[in-house]
């Protein structure tokens, strides 16, 4: 992909608690500017349409995940892969068409 | 008609709490932000339907909510809390070693007494931020923070917390556990601490100018200079503006517990909650037991009527206890348990207005004309 490629239409898939607070539904579409597709870009758009969800994936400063958000596509946990690398070639093939969404999920740590 | 609307924050949500000026039906709303923690909300002083509230998981970060209808509606506003001026170091962590400083959560808000719009905030680790656009966004007073001591704050247990802001602009009070209490004369520019008679066991020099593990701190409006402190133990006041502090415990059965308050009409009446210790945060002999002193400490009652008296292991938290400004004068506090009670006569009797909330860790009350 280059920097003149077309916006790619991303579906999410928010946890309970940002669907509230975002007010919106279970499945969200964000749009992703044209070039490489990575999990920065991919969340940067998202807080980008939904304002309100900034800080609570990720670290307002540091970008970095929070400890108990994680990051699924395509049954493979990308929680721990570098925010600026693109995304496994399936992956961001499914992601870019739309047969797949990418998952924004609440660890599972009790409570 | 008057109205008496207490705010519960609660491990899993805020509820708001109505009643008429009796004190005896309440309607119940609730829970707002469902699942989320509320440590605090709190109503200005200036507009009582502008309420901010500190909502906070440790899944998805802080959020301040705000509300200006009362508690019915709420619209998410600014959670940039960011400590001025780019790295702010370390503080020591509980075995000494140090600590980055890091930001977890909003312990408490405090709205302005003449601006709606203006509101402060304490968070976790201790900072004073503060909004004058009605939340929207956050600017650290560092000179908090930057004191020189601060790089020696340790946590208290329950973390490295500013728990108690007293607003008397330009004076403001602030407390921190477990750094101790500390006064600004200049709108919170700079602060300095006043801890002169707190004596701590678990800090071996008697004169530590902080290191307090200070449990809430409460003043009556009538007499800003007379402070009264529940500390993690010993009960303590101040009568000049926190710079000497001695001991009025007396005959309480425990002097370790959370939350202090100040009756609103006559200010040397007080109350706090003993538990019995800092290992067993519950009630002695599982009785659940007000202690009120009309002499300003030192001499204490128990009041029990409408409490429980057996079987009781709940703690009460530091920001769970509040009075309102109605003639006959009403406390309120809320427990670990999900009760929030209710004395409508100065703690003479005690109904529950609630029985079984989420873990409360708040309650502030507002008298509605």
């Amino acid at each position: 992909m280059t920097a003149d490629a077309p916006v790619i239409e991303v579906r999410v898939v928010l946890p309970v608690h940002l669907r509230t607070l975002a007010r919106v539904g279970s499945e969200v579409t964000v749009k992703v500017p044209g070039g490489e597709l990575t999990q920065r870009r991919l969340l940067d758009a998202v807080e980008a349409e939904f304002p309100v969800l900034l800080g609570t994936m990720r670290d307002r400063n540091t970008g970095k995940r929070r400890a108990l958000v994680r990051f699924y596509a395509c049954e493979q946990d990308l929680s721990n892969e570098a925010p600026d690398a693109p995304l496994p070639a399936v992956v961001a093939a499914a992601i870019a068409t739309g047969r797949e969404p990418f998952l924004v999920v609440g660890a599972m740590a009790g409570g | 008609m008057t109205q008496v609307r207490v705010l519960a924050g609660t491990r899993k949500g805020a509820f708001v709490l109505t009643s008429d000026a009796k004190r005896k039906k309440w309607s119940v709303s609730g829970p707002h932000f469902g699942g989320w923690e509320i440590y605090h909300l709190k109503g200005s002083p200036v507009n009582p339907d502008r309420i901010y509230a500190s909502q906070n998981t440790s899944w998805f970060g802080q959020l301040i909510q705000r509300s200006d209808d009362g508690g019915l509606s709420w619209e998410p506003v600014g959670n940039d809390f960011t400590y001025a001026g780019g790295d702010p170091g370390t503080h020591p962590w509980y075995d000494d070693t140090p600590r980055p400083w890091e930001f977890k959560r909003i312990w408490h808000l405090e709205p302005s007494l003449t601006d709606p719009d203006t509101v402060y905030a304490g968070g976790e680790d201790a900072a004073l931020y503060k909004s004058v656009d009605g939340g929207t966004s956050w600017t650290e007073l560092t000179g908090l923070r930057t004191h020189p001591t601060g790089q020696t704050w340790p946590p208290g247990a329950g973390g490295l917390c500013l728990h108690t802001i007293i607003l008397q602009e330009p004076r403001i009070y602030v407390a921190i556990s477990s750094a101790g209490t500390f006064r600004s004369d200049d709108g919170g520019e700079t602060f300095r601490p006043v801890n002169r008679g707190l004596v701590s066991e678990g800090i071996p020099d008697p004169d530590a100018e902080v290191g307090h593990c200070v449990h809430h701190v409460e003043a009556h409006p009538s007499r800003p200079d007379t402070l009264f402190m529940q500390k993690h133990w010993d009960v303590m006041r101040s009568d000049d503006g926190g710079e000497n502090w001695t001991e009025v415990s007396g005959n309480l059965p425990t002097d370790f517990g959370f939350p202090i308050a100040v009756h609103p009409h006559e200010p040397e009446t007080l109350y706090v909650v003993p538990i019995t210790s800092d290992s067993l945060h519950y009630p002695p002999d599982g009785q659940l037991r007000v202690w009120r002193s009309r002499a300003g400490g030192n001499e204490w009652e128990p009041l029990t009527a409408g409490l429980p008296q057996r079987d009781c292991y709940v703690n009460i938290y530091r920001d769970a206890m509040q009075v309102d400004t109605l003639e006959s004068a009403g406390v309120y506090f809320g427990t670990t348990g999900g009760q929030v009670y209710v004395s409508a006569d100065s703690g003479d009797t005690w109904d529950a207005i609630v029985h079984d909330l989420p873990a409360v860790l708040s309650v502030e009350v507002q008298v509605l004309p």
